[in-house]
């Protein structure tokens, strides 16, 4: 039996049957919201390594709709699915203070099954589909508390993000009217076989500019930061974690690499987009009071590098890209889920009023302490490992400003964190906060896995040493292969 | 020509998106958006003087491929017109929110995100 199509109709079905049931059986939301993704999490476990089609219907590729999964696929999957495990067992207890359980997990896993989708979609109109039934879901979710921040910042998420739709959708059109295709395998044959025209030119500005907008690349990033803090914690840890990484990042470079082929303009362009919201990013997050916000801001950032890896364009540098791509999304998410700890136990999230947290909360402290260094670059831990890379790679490529800017905007985030370090666990402890007490223990088990997850994930580096140990964890390698081989892509699907 | 009239909508409606300060306005500026996007898929399977794009018993396969107009355009507007449907329900239930939250439709008085 084939398992690609199980990663969208598994949490699809869930997200259908668990209002069905839970009006009767109040406990049901929260067992099957966490049954179904660590099933998810494990199927994409099972399958690093491998490569699939699975043509919807049994139509075969040019005429159906395919399903590929290859290994920027199996990347996305892992990091999608294990990064909604650890949200949907923080939101067991964190979600008891908003009204509707079963909404959020219908929502929850909507949003899930957009996502798996778009990273497995091998057509360019089902990508579309997809990534509409992740951002609908998404736009839900950040206005999931009613208050005015929380509406407001979803109705600002919700313009910018259905007028990037209308320009992909426009993209997607004009392809289809130059190339007389929507498969992703036969449009990159055509294109390789009559070259680029001004028409297609255009639909790749379409792209980067509504694929930037959902990645929130600097110039397209004014929804961001208001739409990620005011969404509940687990949720912001979703999108900021995994969200603009499998709606932005991922479909942004397969269908430049993968589908139209990159060229040397295209490359530049996405160089000088990932330098720009490196530091732009960066520099904003300094001035932040709001943890969320400050948090926010830093994911502009981080995704600048993600993208410099990429647009390097060279072996090393989209090893870079990918491996900070899902080191990002582990440490990311833990830094999301312990402002939300912090903000369960105190109900502030502002970090001049906060304090001497680490006395109080060993757990939140502590793992926040692995991801505030992961983040910053510190050497044991998987975030330096990926910034090396990345540095190493501009240089290899014969880019060192490239390379001084990463440096630059690494030095100014070990600062900001230090930052929060200091003001919200190190310091003394206020007498405000003399009776709170650490969360309970499913959210302290999954910033707990969140945090291991930061210190073992430089075993990820382990299989391109060639040694053959542990090529059964290889997962960045054929990542890596999927993107470098560019339009070869094709010929996988066709056949 | 005919799809520059199509870019002119669009740019209509991000016009008003960008530029109107009463969100319901920005609401039918994307509305109109996303109509010019769905009118762009039409006219590029459409033919002049085209017929249906249905096989009946007999037809010779030749001669309808040639007089036929593309079909897979309107399966996509399709598609495209349900999604948005769903993404303008939700819009227009956060503006009735927002007006029971703030009291007004007016964008740059909602203002209590920032920095």
């Amino acid at each position: 039996m084939n398992i690609i199509p199980l990663f969208v109709a598994l949490p699809l079905a869930v997200a259908f049957i668990i209002p069905m049931l839970s009006r009767k059986f109040k406990w049901f939301p929260d067992i099957a919201g966490n049954i179904t993704t660590l099933i998810l999490a494990g199927m994409s476990f099972s399958v690093i390594g491998k490569t699939g089609i699975y043509s919807m219907g049994a139509w075969e590729a040019p005429i159906g709709i395919v399903m590929v999964l290859d290994g920027l696929s199996v990347l996305l999957l892992i990091a999608v699915n294990v990064i909604a495990f650890a949200s949907t067992l923080f939101s067991v207890n964190y979600m008891d203070r908003y009204t509707s359980k079963l909404r959020y997990y219908s929502l929850f896993l909507l949003m899930v099954a957009g996502m798996n989708g778009v990273v497995l979609s091998g057509d360019l109109f089902n990508l579309y589909v997809f990534l509409e039934i992740a951002s609908v879901a998404s736009y839900a979710l950040v206005g999931f508390g009613c208050e005015h921040e929380e509406i407001e910042a979803s109705f600002k998420y919700l313009v910018l993000g259905t007028v990037a739709s209308a320009f992909i959708l426009l993209g997607i059109g004009i392809t289809y009217g130059s190339i007389g295709s929507l498969n992703m395998a036969q449009v990159s044959e055509q294109i390789s076989l009559s070259g680029m025209n001004n028409a297609l030119l255009f639909a790749v500005a379409l792209f980067i500019m509504g694929f930037g907008l959902k990645a929130a690349l600097v110039p397209f990033h004014a929804w961001l930061p208001d739409a990620h803090p005011s969404a509940p914690a687990p949720i912001s840890s979703m999108l900021s974690g995994v969200l603009i990484k499998a709606l932005g990042i991922y479909t942004l470079a397969r269908i430049l690499f993968n589908v139209i082929g990159v060229t040397d303009t295209i490359l530049n362009i996405l160089m000088v987009l990932g330098a720009v919201s490196m530091v732009i990013g960066v520099l904003l997050a300094l001035g932040q009071w709001d943890f969320k916000r400050l948090l926010a801001y830093h994911s502009i950032s981080q995704v600048g590098y993600i993208i410099l890896g990429i647009g390097l364009g060279t072996p090393l540098g989209i090893l870079g890209g990918l491996f900070h791509l899902i080191n990002h999304s582990v440490f990311k998410s833990l830094l999301f889920l312990n402002a939300g700890a912090i903000e369960y136990s105190t109900g502030t999230r502002q970090l001049d009023e906060l304090g001497g947290m680490k006395e109080k909360m060993p757990v939140t402290g502590g793992t926040s302490l692995v991801a505030s260094m992961s983040i910053a670059g510190i050497p044991p831990f998987n975030g330096f490992w990926s910034k090396l890379i990345i540095i190493a790679a501009c240089i290899q490529a014969g880019r060192p400003v490239f390379a001084a800017l990463a440096v630059f905007a690494s030095i100014l985030t070990l600062a900001s964190f230090l930052k929060v370090q200091k003001y919200a666990f190190f310091d003394k402890l206020k007498d405000k906060w003399k009776d709170i007490e650490e969360v309970p223990v499913l959210m302290r088990l999954s910033m707990v896995l969140l945090a291991l997850l930061c210190i073992v994930m430089c075993v990820l580096l382990l299989p391109l040493l060639n040694t053959g140990l542990f090529d059964n964890i290889d997962i960045l390698g054929p990542a890596v292969d999927a993107l470098m081989k560019g339009t070869a892509y094709a010929v996988r699907v066709l056949g | 020509m005919i799809y520059t009239l199509c870019l002119v909508l669009f740019m209509v409606g991000l016009y008003g998106v960008l530029v109107k300060k009463n969100i319901i306005k920005i609401v039918l500026g994307l509305i109109i958006m996303e109509y010019a996007v769905n009118l762009f898929l039409i006219f590029l399977g459409y033919r002049i003087g085209g017929v249906a794009p249905i096989i009946t018993r007999g037809a010779d396969l030749v001669e309808f491929t040639k007089n036929s107009v593309d079909p897979l355009p309107q399966a996509l507007v399709l598609t495209s017109i349900v999604i948005s449907l769903g993404v303008i329900a939700l819009m227009v239930a956060l503006c009735i929110r927002l007006y029971e939250r703030y009291g007004t439709f007016d964008i740059t008085e909602m203002r209590r995100l920032k920095g």
